[in-house]
């Protein structure tokens, strides 16, 4: 599932930098593709797209850095809420 | 610490407001209805979500809206030692306010004018006190940008600049103080750029997204001339050109005819969906 997610976020990101070249590893906050509006934009779409909340301690840099990360954070907001 | 006075909720004042709350001021932030008063409360509660992942401080919504008291109309100024005043860039509508505010305020408030555009020393030209004017142009997001201009009009005393220095100082923020000139620095140069920009796409030298590469790629900006006038607001950006052509009666300002049909036909940039790039949502 996770693999399906990133590819979900990655479409989102290139998307909006159509230049861009994106692997699912690359730290998109030192290629300069985030801004304060793009990033609200990000979480919004994660919180939509996924149907999960992303309480503010989730809100981290560490989670949004990569594609990875951000499909890990959705993985591990999915299985908390159905645990829950 | 005495109450801080923001007038006006939109961009710059919920930013001015969210700020200087922040920083430990307690703030009445006014503007005419209560639904913009929400609206402010609902986007400094997702600005303190985002911040720190923006990088900046982890804030507490709560904590800061705490120190932010709410209210229609500027009567609530009255107890106010500074009043920041952030309406929209509409010669009419700031007279209007700055009316307001002088019969309001108290003898010794000090009213600085957060404008890109217009000269202090004509808002001054308003105020029963124009020693007490003062303007600083603050730049967008207000939280997340260190330095503004500060620019004293031809009457602004030196305990004004002083105390708007010591509250900037307060707020985080580094002034770099000009001489009173409409556009100050950074929009005589900003605007002109925009706009020779509009002028490349308009005549059909480049497409904006081939402008916007070259400076990013060659001058490494973060953002390109047309995508910032996208942020800014297409109909903020003519605007802002238009004040200068008059203000200098000087053609090098003439506004780009595509800036005029943008704004025309509602194509406002990402606060409207669409401008010279098309956002979803």
């Amino acid at each position: 599932m996770a693999n399906t997610h990133a590819q979900t976020i990655r479409a989102f990101i290139v998307g909006r930098h159509p230049q861009a070249e994106l692997t699912d590893d690359q730290d998109i906050f030192s290629l300069g593709f985030i801004n304060s509006l793009f990033a609200m934009e990000l979480v919004m779409f994660i919180e939509k797209e996924f149907g999960v909340s992303l309480p503010n301690d989730e809100l981290r840099i560490d989670n949004f850095r990569t594609v990875s990360s951000m499909a890990e954070l959705v993985e591990r907001r999915l299985a908390g809420a159905v645990s829950a | 610490m005495s109450v801080i006075g923001v007038v006006g909720a939109g961009v710059m004042g919920v930013g001015v407001a969210q700020n200087l709350a922040q920083c430990g001021y307690d703030v009445v932030l006014v503007d005419k209805d209560e639904e913009t008063l929400d609206a402010a409360r609902a986007t400094i509660t997702r600005n303190c979500r985002m911040s720190a992942l923006m990088g900046g401080p982890a804030l507490d919504a709560d904590e800061i809206l705490a120190r932010i008291t709410t209210a229609v109309g500027v009567g609530a100024l009255a107890k106010a030692s500074t009043v920041i005043e952030n309406v929209t860039e509409n010669w009419e509508i700031k007279q209007r306010v700055h009316r307001e505010i002088d019969e309001v305020c108290a003898p010794d408030t000090v009213v600085i004018v957060n404008t890109s555009a217009i000269p202090i020393t004509r808002v001054a030209s308003l105020s029963s006190r124009p020693a007490q004017t003062v303007g600083v142009h603050f730049m967008n997001p207000v939280p997340a940008k260190p330095v503004v201009e500060l620019i004293p009009g031809v009457h602004t005393s030196q305990e004004t600049v002083q105390r708007t220095r010591d509250l900037l100082t307060g707020m985080g923020k580094k002034a770099v103080e000009v001489k009173d000139s409409a556009g100050f620095v950074s929009n005589r140069v900003l605007m002109l750029t925009v706009n020779e920009a509009a002028y490349l796409v308009h005549e059909g030298v480049a497409t904006a997204e081939q402008v916007d590469e070259v400076f990013r790629g060659c001058f490494g900006h973060p953002m390109g001339p047309l995508e910032t006038a996208d942020l800014i607001g297409v109909d903020t950006i003519l605007y802002s050109v238009e004040v200068l052509y008059e203000h200098y009666a000087d053609s090098k300002y003439r506004p780009c005819p595509l800036l005029k049909q943008m704004t025309d036909a509602g194509l406002h940039g990402r606060k409207s969906g669409r401008g010279f790039y098309t956002y979803d949502g």
